[in-house]
C-alpha cells in the first residue's frame, strides 16, 4: 500500500464522500423532514436518533472521523487544482470549480452547524430540539446562511456521487456519464426540497 | 492593386526560459486560406513589429504540418491547439497567441514537452516484443477491439490535453499529475493482446503518485483534444482497472501478474 499512497487516500476520499457521509446526509435530512409535521414529531425523531444503541460509536465512526478524513484531503485537493473555467467554460470544468467551491463553503458551513449544536449539546448547554432549532433559524442571517449551506452540501453530494461513478469506474460510456448527469440532478433537486423545506417549518 | 490586407498577431514572447515574457503585435501580409504557422513564417521573414521596429524572429516548433506530430501546440486566442490546423480566415482578429506555459517555455512559443516522453517511459507506453530468439507470431487481436484501440492510438503528446486540464500545473501542492494523455495510452497498450501481457505493470504505475489518481474529471481533456480521442472513456476505464487491480493486489489474486 505504501507505494500507492495517494491512489489509496483518493480511493477512500471517494468512497467516504458516499459511504457513509452522504447515506449519513441524506438520513440527516429525513429526520429534519419531520419538523414540516410539527414541534412534536421533530422531537419524537430526533429522540429516536439521540438513543440510538452505541450512539458515541456511531458518531465517531459513521459521521465524525470519515467527514474530518474527507475535509482535509478535500482542502488538499481543492489547492492542487488551477482552476480555468474562463477559458475553458465547458459544463463539466464549471461543475469541477463549483464542487471545489461548494466543497469549503460545505466545509465552512459544516464547522459552524457543528459547533452550535453537536458541540453546545456535548458541553450541557443546550438539548436539541424544535425550539431550540426554532430559536437559532430565527436570526435572518443564520437562516440564510442555513438555506446556502444546504444547498452547497447537497450540490456536493449530488455531484460527487457523478464523480464517485467515474472514479470507481462504473460509468465508463461518454452515454452512460450523461445518464448519470441527470440523475444527479435528480438527486439533487429532491435532496434539496427535503433539506430547504425542513428549514422553512421551522420559521 | 489594392492595397495589401494583414492580419493582426499579438504574440507572448520570452526571450529566454528564465527571462520574463512580454507581448509583441505583428502585422501580417493576409493571404487566402493561411494558417498561423504560415503567418508565423511571414514574421520570419520580415521580423519587423507593428511600431515599425526590426525585432528578432518569432521562434516556434513545427514540423508536419498536418496534425500529426504534436509539435505546434500553442495557446491561440485562449484555446490550446495546433497551430497548423488553426486557419486565420477562422479566427477573430487580431489573434492572440501565446505559449503552452504549463510546460516549461524555451524561447517564444516554444515550450519543452520532456514532462510526457518522461511520463510515457513511466507508464510503459510500448509493447516489449523482443527476445532473444523468434518468438512467433503473438496472439490475434479482435477486430471490434482494434478499432476502438485505434482511436486511441491517435495520441501525437501534443501536450493541449495537459495546457487544458486544471490540475496539471506546477503548484506547490500538486503531486505532478501525469495528465490526460498518459492515463489513455496504458488502455491501448492493454488492449494489445501481447501488450495485456505487461498490464499489470501499466496499472501499477497508473497507481503511483501524481497518477491516475490526479485525475479531477473537469473534462476539458476530452473537449480539446486535437485527434478526438475518448479520453474520459479511457480514464474511466483505467479507473476501474487499476481498483481491480488494487483488489486483486490486497486479496491476492493469480491473474494479479
Amino acid at each position: 500500500m505504501a507505494e500507492h499512497r495517494e491512489f489509496f487516500y483518493r480511493r477512500l476520499h471517494s468512497l467516504l464522500g458516499v459511504i457513509p457521509i452522504g447515506l449519513f446526509l441524506v438520513q440527516h435530512l429525513f429526520i429534519n423532514h419531520f419538523a414540516v409535521y410539527g414541534a412534536e414529531s421533530f422531537n419524537k425523531a430526533a429522540q429516536f436518533m439521540f438513543e440510538l444503541p452505541f450512539r458515541p460509536l456511531l458518531e465517531i465512526f459513521v459521521i465524525f472521523l470519515p467527514i474530518l478524513f474527507h475535509a482535509i484531503l478535500g482542502v488538499y485537493i481543492v489547492l492542487t487544482a488551477r482552476n480555468n473555467t474562463r477559458k475553458y467554460s465547458f459544463g463539466r470544468n464549471i461543475l469541477f470549480f463549483l464542487q471545489r467551491v461548494t466543497g469549503i463553503v460545505t466545509l465552512i458551513f459544516i464547522a459552524w452547524h457543528v459547533w452550535e449544536t453537536r458541540v453546545q449539546v456535548a458541553l450541557g448547554n443546550v438539548e436539541v430540539s424544535y425550539s431550540f432549532m426554532e430559536g437559532v433559524l430565527s436570526d435572518p442571517f443564520i437562516f440564510w446562511f442555513y438555506v446556502i449551506g444546504v444547498i452547497s452540501t447537497v450540490f456536493h453530494f449530488a455531484n460527487g456521487l457523478w464523480g464517485f461513478m467515474v472514479t470507481w469506474g462504473f460509468t465508463q460510456s461518454p452515454r452512460s456519464q450523461k445518464i448519470v448527469t441527470y440523475f444527479t440532478i435528480l438527486v439533487f433537486l429532491a435532496v434539496s426540497y427535503l433539506g430547504i423545506r425542513a428549514l422553512f417549518a421551522f420559521v | 492593386m489594392a492595397e495589401q490586407k494583414t492580419v493582426t498577431f499579438i504574440i507572448t514572447r520570452q526571450d529566454s526560459p528564465d527571462s520574463s515574457p512580454y507581448k509583441e503585435t505583428f502585422k501580417i501580409p493576409y493571404r487566402k486560406n493561411m494558417n498561423i504557422i504560415a503567418g508565423l513564417m511571414e514574421i520570419q521573414k520580415n521580423p519587423v513589429n507593428a511600431e515599425g521596429e526590426k525585432v528578432s524572429p518569432v521562434q516556434w516548433d513545427s514540423n508536419c504540418l498536418e496534425e500529426v506530430c504534436g509539435a505546434c501546440s500553442m495557446v491561440i486566442n485562449g484555446q490550446a491547439r495546433q497551430a497548423c490546423a488553426a486557419l486565420v480566415d477562422e479566427l477573430e482578429t487580431p489573434i492572440t497567441i501565446e505559449p503552452m506555459n504549463t510546460f516549461p517555455v524555451v524561447r517564444d512559443l516554444i515550450i519543452d514537452r520532456s514532462r510526457m516522453f518522461d511520463a510515457l517511459k513511466r507508464i510503459k507506453a510500448w509493447i516489449p516484443i523482443d527476445g532473444t530468439h523468434d518468438l512467433g507470431p503473438g496472439p490475434r487481436m479482435p477486430e471490434k477491439k482494434r478499432q476502438w484501440a485505434y482511436e486511441l492510438s491517435k495520441c501525437m503528446t501534443c501536450g493541449v490535453c495537459l495546457e487544458a486540464c486544471p490540475n496539471v500545473n506546477n503548484k506547490k501542492f500538486n503531486n505532478n499529475f501525469i495528465g490526460p494523455a498518459l492515463l489513455s495510452l496504458p488502455r491501448l497498450y492493454n488492449a494489445h493482446p501481447t501488450g495485456a501481457m505487461n498490464k499489470s505493470e501499466r496499472l501499477e504505475a497508473l497507481m503511483q503518485d501524481g497518477g491516475i489518481s490526479g485525475c479531477g474529471n473537469s473534462q476539458n481533456c476530452v473537449q480539446v483534444c486535437p485527434k478526438g480521442i475518448p479520453l474520459t472513456t479511457s480514464i474511466a476505464a483505467m479507473n476501474r482497472a487499476t481498483n481491480i487491480q488494487a483488489f486483486k493486489n490486497f486479496f491476492g489474486s493469480d491473474n494479479a501478474h
